[in-house]
Parts: C-alpha cells; sequence; structure tokens
C-alpha cells in the first residue's frame, strides 16, 4: 500500500507541471497485437519514419486478448484516445482472435456510444507487420483528430 | 517485496542522442521497487551483458526491465542472461524505447518523457511477473511432406536419409510435379526427366518413404510433434499391389479420342485409364471415371480388365481416408499457370498456334505429343518463325500481377536456343520488358541465345496478334529503335506467369499456416526464417512459397528437411510457457473458452473426490496445444482463466502506469 500512495504523489507531482495529457497534448493509448502491428510500428522505426509521440503502446499477444474493459480503463486513467489494431482478416498469427476482436469490437462501441463517449476517441485498424507507413499514417491522423475534438467526451469514465 | 532492477541502454547514439537515457535513469531510479537504475552504452554487448548478470546477483533482483530495442531484437539475449542467473527468463520486460521511440521521434523532452512511461510500464509489468516454466512436447519422429515435385521430392529423400520416416502425399497420380513437364532445363540444357526420374524412382524404392499418389489431405489437426493426418486415396480402380504397369489396359480401352491429356495441357488425347507419362511413378494407371464407359454406361465396358494379366482392375475400389500421426510437415504444393484470357489481344484459345511456355516444352519433348519434334497444333508443320511474348500476366498490376514470375526470362531464352537447335535456319523474336538473369551462368547462356542463335530480341510489348493466311501477325513495338514492328509468324509462345496451385489457400487454412494476397504461402520470416512457416512445426518449401527456379526450389527442400531432421534430433520439443491456465476453484465449466479457441486447446476435466464421485467440472488447458492468444481470457464470464505473461493485472498495471 505505501508503495501505491507513493506512486500516486509521484504521479500528480509528474502532471502539475506539463500539460500533458490535456486536451491539446492528449494521451493515446494504442492496444496492439505482437506479430502484426506491433512490428509493424518496429517497422516504422526501422525505416525511421517520423510521428507524432502522444501514443503510447500496450502490447499483447492477439487483438482477441484485448478485453473491452481495458479500453474503459484507458480512458478512466485519462486517456483522450484509445487505438486497437492487429493483424488484417484473415492473417491472424492465432488463426481467429483478430475476429473475435472485431465482432467484440463493434458491439461494445455501441455501448460507449450509448454511454455518451465520442466515439471519434476510439479506433480499430488493421496494420500488418510489413505496413510501417500505415502505422505512421494511423497515428498520426488519430493524434490530429483528437486534438480537434471537444474537450468533454470521455467525462463520463473520469468524473469524481 | 519487488526488487527490480532497470537498465537503460544508449545503443550507442542510436537512442542516446533523442532520449536523454541518464534523466530515464534517475527517473527509474525514483519507482518504489527499483533498487538499481544503470545505463551503458551497449546492453548487448558482453560488458552489457555481464553487468546485467553482475548486478542481478549483487543484488539479488526478482525482475528485470531493459530500455533498450525492440523486445523482438534482443529479449531472448536478456533472458538468456537472466537465466544464467537463476532469474526465470519470463522476470525480464523490455521497454521498447528505440524502435517506437527514438527512432521516430525528434523532439529530445518528449522523447525522453515517452521513453520514461514505457520504462515505468515495464516496471510494473515485471513487479506482477509470474515464474514460467517451458513446456514440453514429446515428438512423433515421423514428417508428412505435401507436394511430390522437386522440392517435395528432395524434401523427402533428406529426411529420409536422415533416418526419419516419411509420409509424401501427391494429388496427381503419379509424383514428379512441374519439373517432369520440362524437356531440357537452363542454364545447363541437361534433359529434365534424365535427372528427375532417378529421384522418382529412388522416393518409390525408399525404405523410410511411404508414398500416396493421386491423394489428397483431407485433415490436418494436432501441433508440432503431433499432428494428426487424414489423407484421402482416392479410388484409383487398380490395385496398387499387384499391378506390373504391363501397359495392356490402356492400350485396350476404347476411350482413346476426347479425352485431353492434362500432362500434356491439352495437347495430346489419353485413354479412360492412363498413366499421365510413360515414366509416372508409380507406374500404375488410373482410372478416370468420369469418362470411362464403365461407368458411364452401367456397366458394360470392362476390355481394361479382359486384357489385365493380374486381373488388378476393381471397378468397387472406394476413396478410403488413411490416419498418419507425424511431427513435422513440409507444404511443397507448386505452381500453376496464369489464365491468359484477360489478354484478348493475345489469341490464346482463339488460334492453336498460340500456346503457353508449358505447352511449348511439351512439344520440345521428346515424350510429348509429338515426340519432340516442334509441330505448330493447327496443321502439325514444323513452325519456321516464332515469337515469344514475356511477362504475360507477369510485371502487370493492372491485368494480371504485379510481382516477376522470375523463371520466364530463362526459359524464354531456352526455348529460342532449343528452337534453334531444332528447326535449323529457323527465325525467333522475343519480346521482353527487362532481361532479369541474375544466377550462376544464366547472363552467358541469354547471350548465348542471342549471339550465337540469333534470336532477335525486341524491348516492348505486343499489342495485337491475329491471323492471316495461315500465319500469326504479330504486331509490337520496339522501344529501343522506336519502331513499331510486324512480324509475320508460324507460332507464338507467351510467357504465362506462375500463381499458387489451385487449392493451396484452403490447404493453407487447414494447415492454420498464413498465406499473401496472391495465396503463396508466407514464411515465418522473409529473410531470417524462409523455410518455416508461422506455425511451430510446419515447413514450406518449393514454388508455393514464390516464383523460384530448379536450384532454388532444390535448395528450399533440402533447408526444410534440413529443419525437420534438428527439430527432430532432440527428443522433446520445447514450447513457450506463455499459454492459458485454468483456476479451478472458480471455474464453473461453462466453456464459452472452449468456443473461441481457435486450437482446441480446451477440454472438459472432471475434479474426482476420493470416492471417483465427480465433485465438479473446469475447462483444462492442453499445453500443446495452446498457443497463448488469449481470446479464452475475454470469454471467461467468471475471470477464471489468464494468459501467463500478459495477466489481467499487469495489463491493468500498465495502463494505470500511464494515467495523466
Amino acid at each position: 500500500m505505501e508503495d501505491m500512495n507513493a506512486e500516486k504523489e509521484k504521479q500528480k507531482e509528474g502532471t502539475a507541471a506539463t500539460n500533458a495529457g490535456s486536451q491539446s497534448d492528449p494521451r493515446l493509448i494504442a492496444f496492439v497485437c505482437n506479430w502484426c502491428t506491433y512490428n509493424g510500428a518496429d517497422l516504422a522505426g526501422t525505416s525511421r519514419m517520423k510521428y507524432s509521440d502522444n501514443v503510447r503502446v500496450i502490447k499483447l499477444p492477439c487483438t482477441g486478448r484485448i478485453d473491452p474493459l481495458f479500453i474503459v480503463e484507458a480512458f478512466k486513467k485519462g486517456a483522450k484516445g484509445v487505438l486497437v489494431s492487429g493483424c488484417h482478416p484473415g492473417d491472424c498469427h492465432y488463426t481467429s482472435g483478430n475476429y473475435h476482436s472485431r465482432r467484440k469490437y463493434a458491439t461494445f462501441r455501441d455501448l460507449l456510444g450509448y454511454l455518451g463517449v465520442d466515439l471519434n476517441r476510439v479506433e480499430f485498424s488493421w496494420i500488418s507487420a510489413s505496413e510501417g507507413n500505415k502505422w505512421v499514417a494511423v497515428i498520426n491522423e488519430f493524434t490530429d483528430k483528437i486534438k480537434s475534438l471537444p474537450d468533454k467526451t470521455t467525462d463520463i469514465f473520469t468524473k469524481k | 517485496m519487488s526488487r527490480i532492477g532497470v537498465f537503460v541502454c544508449w545503443c550507442g547514439s542510436n537512442i542516446a542522442s533523442t532520449v536523454d537515457v541518464e534523466k530515464v535513469r534517475e527517473e527509474a531510479a525514483k519507482i518504489p521497487g527499483v533498487v538499481s537504475a544503470l545505463d551503458y552504452k551497449y546492453m548487448c554487448s558482453d560488458p552489457g551483458q555481464n553487468s546485467l548478470r553482475n548486478v542481478i546477483k549483487e543484488k539479488n533482483l526478482t525482475g528485470v526491465v531493459l530500455a533498450a530495442c525492440s523486445p523482438h531484437m534482443h529479449e531472448n539475449t536478456f533472458r538468456k542472461a537472466a537465466v544464467k542467473e537463476g532469474l526465470n527468463p519470463y522476470f525480464v520486460e523490455i521497454a521498447n524505447i528505440r524502435e517506437q521511440v527514438s527512432w521516430v521521434h525528434e523532439d529530445k523532452e518528449r522523447a525522453t518523457a515517452k521513453a520514461v512511461d514505457l520504462m515505468k510500464m515495464m516496471v510494473e509489468k515485471v513487479k506482477r511477473d509470474k515464474p514460467i516454466e517451458d513446456v514440453r512436447v514429446p515428438l512423433n519422429k515421423k514428417a508428412l511432406v505435401i507436394g511430390g515435385g522437386i522440392s517435395g521430392i528432395q524434401a523427402a529423400l533428406d529426411i529420409a536419409n536422415g533416418g526419419v520416416e516419411v509420409v509424401l502425399v501427391e494429388k496427381e497420380p503419379s509424383i514428379g510435379g512441374r519439373m517432369i513437364q520440362l524437356d531440357e532445363t537452363f542454364p545447363t540444357l541437361d534433359c529434365s526427366s534424365c535427372i528427375m526420374t532417378p529421384k522418382m524412382v529412388e522416393v518409390n524404392q525408399h525404405p523410410n518413404i511411404k508414398l500416396y499418389t493421386y491423394s489428397e489431405i483431407e485433415d490436418v489437426s494436432g501441433y508440432i510433434g503431433n499432428f494428426k493426418v487424414k489423407i484421402k486415396k482416392k479410388a484409383r480402380s487398380v490395385v496398387e499391389k499387384d499391378c506390373t504397369g504391363c501397359g495392356e489396359c490402356w492400350n485396350a480401352c476404347p476411350m482413346h479420342k476426347n479425352v485431353k491429356s492434362e500432362f500434356n495441357l491439352n495437347l495430346s488425347e489419353r485413354t479412360a485409364i492412363y498413366v499421365p507419362f510413360p515414366q509416372a511413378v508409380p507406374l500404375v494407371p488410373v482410372l478416370d471415371r468420369s469418362v470411362c464407359l464403365h461407368f458411364k454406361k452401367g456397366g458394360k465396358c470392362q476390355k481394361c480388365l479382359d486384357v489385365c494379366g493380374p486381373k488388378c482392375i476393381d471397378f468397387g475400389l472406394q476413396d478410403e481416408i488413411i490416419e498418419e500421426t507425424v511431427g513435422a510437415i513440409v507444404a511443397a504444393t507448386g505452381y500453376d499457370l496464369m489464365e491468359t484470357s484477360m489478354y484478348g489481344e493475345y489469341g490464346y484459345g482463339k488460334y492453336k498456334d498460340v500456346v503457353s511456355g508449358l505447352q511449348f516444352e511439351r512439344l520440345l519433348s521428346a515424350s510429348g505429343p509429338t515426340e519432340g519434334v516442334i509441330k505448330r497444333p493447327s496443321d502439325g508443320k514444323t513452325p519456321q518463325t516464332i515469337v515469344f511474348v514475356q511477362c504475360v500476366g507477369s510485371r502487370d498490376p493492372e491485368k494480371g500481377v504485379p510481382y516477376c514470375s522470375k523463371v520466364c526470362c530463362m526459359y524464354t531464352a531456352k526455348h529460342a536456343k532449343l528452337f534453334a537447335h531444332k528447326v535449323h535456319g529457323s527465325q525467333s523474336y522475343v519480346f521482353y520488358i527487362d532481361i532479369r538473369s541474375t544466377s550462376k551462368g544464366y547472363e552467358e547462356f541469354v547471350r548465348g541465345t542471342m549471339e550465337q542463335d540469333g534470336a532477335v530480341y525486341l524491348r516492348g510489348r505486343v499489342s495485337k496478334i491475329y491471323e492471316d493466311n495461315g500465319k500469326l501477325i504479330v504486331k509490337g513495338a520496339d522501344t529501343l529503335s522506336g519502331n513499331q514492328v510486324e512480324i509475320a509468324a508460324d507460332m507464338v509462345v507467351l510467357a504465362t506467369g506462375v500463381i499458387p496451385k489451385k487449392g493451396s489457400d484452403k490447404l493453407a487454412q487447414m494447415l492454420g499456416i498464413s498465406y499473401d494476397k496472391y495465396g503463396f504461402l508466407t514464411e515465418s520470416h522473409p529473410k531470417l526464417r524462409p523455410a518455416e512457416s508461422s506455425t511451430a512445426g510446419i515447413f514450406l518449401a518449393g514454388m508455393a512459397q514464390g516464383p523460384r527456379d530448379i536450384p532454388e526450389s532444390v535448395v528450399s527442400g533440402s533447408a526444410a528437411a534440413s529443419k525437420i531432421l534438428g527439430l527432430f534430433s532432440k527428443s522433446e520439443y520445447e514450447v513457450e510457457g506463455t499459454i492459458s491456465s485454468v483456476n479451478e476453484a472458480t471455474c464453473v465449466a461453462c466453456f464459452y473458452c472452449q468456443r473461441v479457441c481457435a486450437y482446441n486447446a480446451i477440454s472438459r476435466k472432471e475434479i474426482k473426490d476420493r470416492n471417483g464421485n465427480v465433485v465438479k467440472v473446469v475447462a483444462n488447458v492442453n499445453p500443446g496445444l495452446c498457443t497463448g492468444c488469449g481470446a479464452c481470457v475475454n470469454a471467461c464470464f467468471s475471470k477464471s482463466i489468464d494468459v501467463k505473461g500478459f495477466m489481467d493485472d499487469q495489463i491493468y498495471a500498465e495502463i494505470k502506469s500511464l494515467a495523466v
């Protein structure tokens, strides 16, 4: 418990000093699969492509592992946008994980909309290991889109 | 209490120029639970690894975070170093601050902030890591090779010569594949059947090879070391073990017209009971029931049976399903030629004397329909002028495929050369886009065709081919001289592009391996793991992976074989331990996990009391089948299943560490 309290203190200090996480400098969280999109993002790196630095990547084995509650949790922790990305349909390393994810996402999106979340804040994409350029484009476009949105639409998760 | 060590790598200037590594280290030191934070120029170097090992030992670390390059680069390096100091390898986590920070961002302050975030995230993850033991799977030391072309044959022979049993399955009545259809092979002009038939015979006689021809893969289940394969042996109507291959039956068959020979690509006819070509292996005919009079006319005709000495023809034979258990599989399914119907201007199918490259091979072949004398299909006359058109379908993203079929430049040069050798005083013209002749002896070969054999190479495309007065008029452009050309030819040969074998996508789905948008099977890594598919235990060879010539196909067959022999040299196969596990105390046996599992890895488990009464039913994970994808975790309503290495509490901790 001591650990956790100390952590909270630290986080408060950290965020108070900067603008990070605000609507003008939004925190984006990307849940990506290990095989396609994570490699695609790595490829962007090895190709020295440049893109917006607002995104933080959380690696999972497969998009099928991504629990919709992870997305809720990301919003609760102040993310202004959440990206889910995995292998293209038919290319899932685990055969069908991306299909499970797609189906779950379609339903979950409706639920988010019902809760009042601006659906522009969640994005789903397929990025293969060879699509470093697509990763760059998706991140840049998503960041620009989030920056352009009115700053109230994730209140449902962040209200105290 | 966690005792975490954080190691920040500079990667020379690769990381350090964009990320303030010292700041990352300082931030790391402030995190509760972190007992040591260091930065070093090259963590992957020997001194770097030694410092990692020293700190693990001195500080008795319970977890390690490396803020360095992508885990796909050096995760294994650092895990191995940690294991040497007695740490569980899965207590090593990587924060990717090179590929995903320093190489993609420019603002040093912001890049540093991101690097700190990623490092913190991994510290929270490693705090919650549980020790994971790798799973050992027993191996059935027997291999399945799918496809009996040159690469499949090479793989089968190499594996069998290594002392391992092989099951070779071929869809056609004979092995030999595409290579046995060829006449002479570039660049040495050795005859294909002369070098191929000894290998085919060796396969048939090898004590370690079980050969199933005229058979298809019906179903594949299981996993590395333990694949269960169902093979459908199609009804041949001939009992293989009794047949002597004497040929009386096909000579007696009344159906000797109207059935086109598949092997000769419709350039000749075959009988209803037939061997595709004289050197077929096994030399046992197949009865084609779709055209046989016995089956079409209610059993009256049985002329083949009447003349059969050993009476081995059995009209009542049924398809048979054979089950085999193997430890590894080679997919060598080969290729087809593209349809050229979208090139109406070339007149393929409309004019008999416009043929494909493979058809021309048959016209050249001594065992072909014209016994090696070049005769044009329309009137059987020997052509004096032939126009060859390269890149028909290849390198044409509009109508065909964008890739290069690789072999056409060389076989067209060979065709022109052989034509010059066989028909003295003849003339050939080759329309090409570029000449690609990059292997040993290839460029010299093409030069020889131009300079010694007098083939005229024209750089440009053909716009139209039409018939006029018994000649094929070929209109095209010579872009090097800037002229339009018109050639009156006796024959036209189209170098049609190669595409994956029809049905190879279905087979890939059955095997659970991936294929690209054209249908070619994809490698686990295009450069570093070219013989492996993405599924453990399944290997690839030959044209099934993409266009390649004979030497490359042989090499890939041997590569797959050596991988399998390597795999089988151990008694067990080690599987990564990052798989699912069930909390039996909370599992309510709804089996939603079973429904989403793509690997059939989840089964029912009954928990019994000491009297043998079932007290509870729970889900159970087969560690040999589970791949750790985690789909089951999200399907579970009672949160009773979790995947090691990516547990729920770890992911939530990661998200929390990113709070703003």
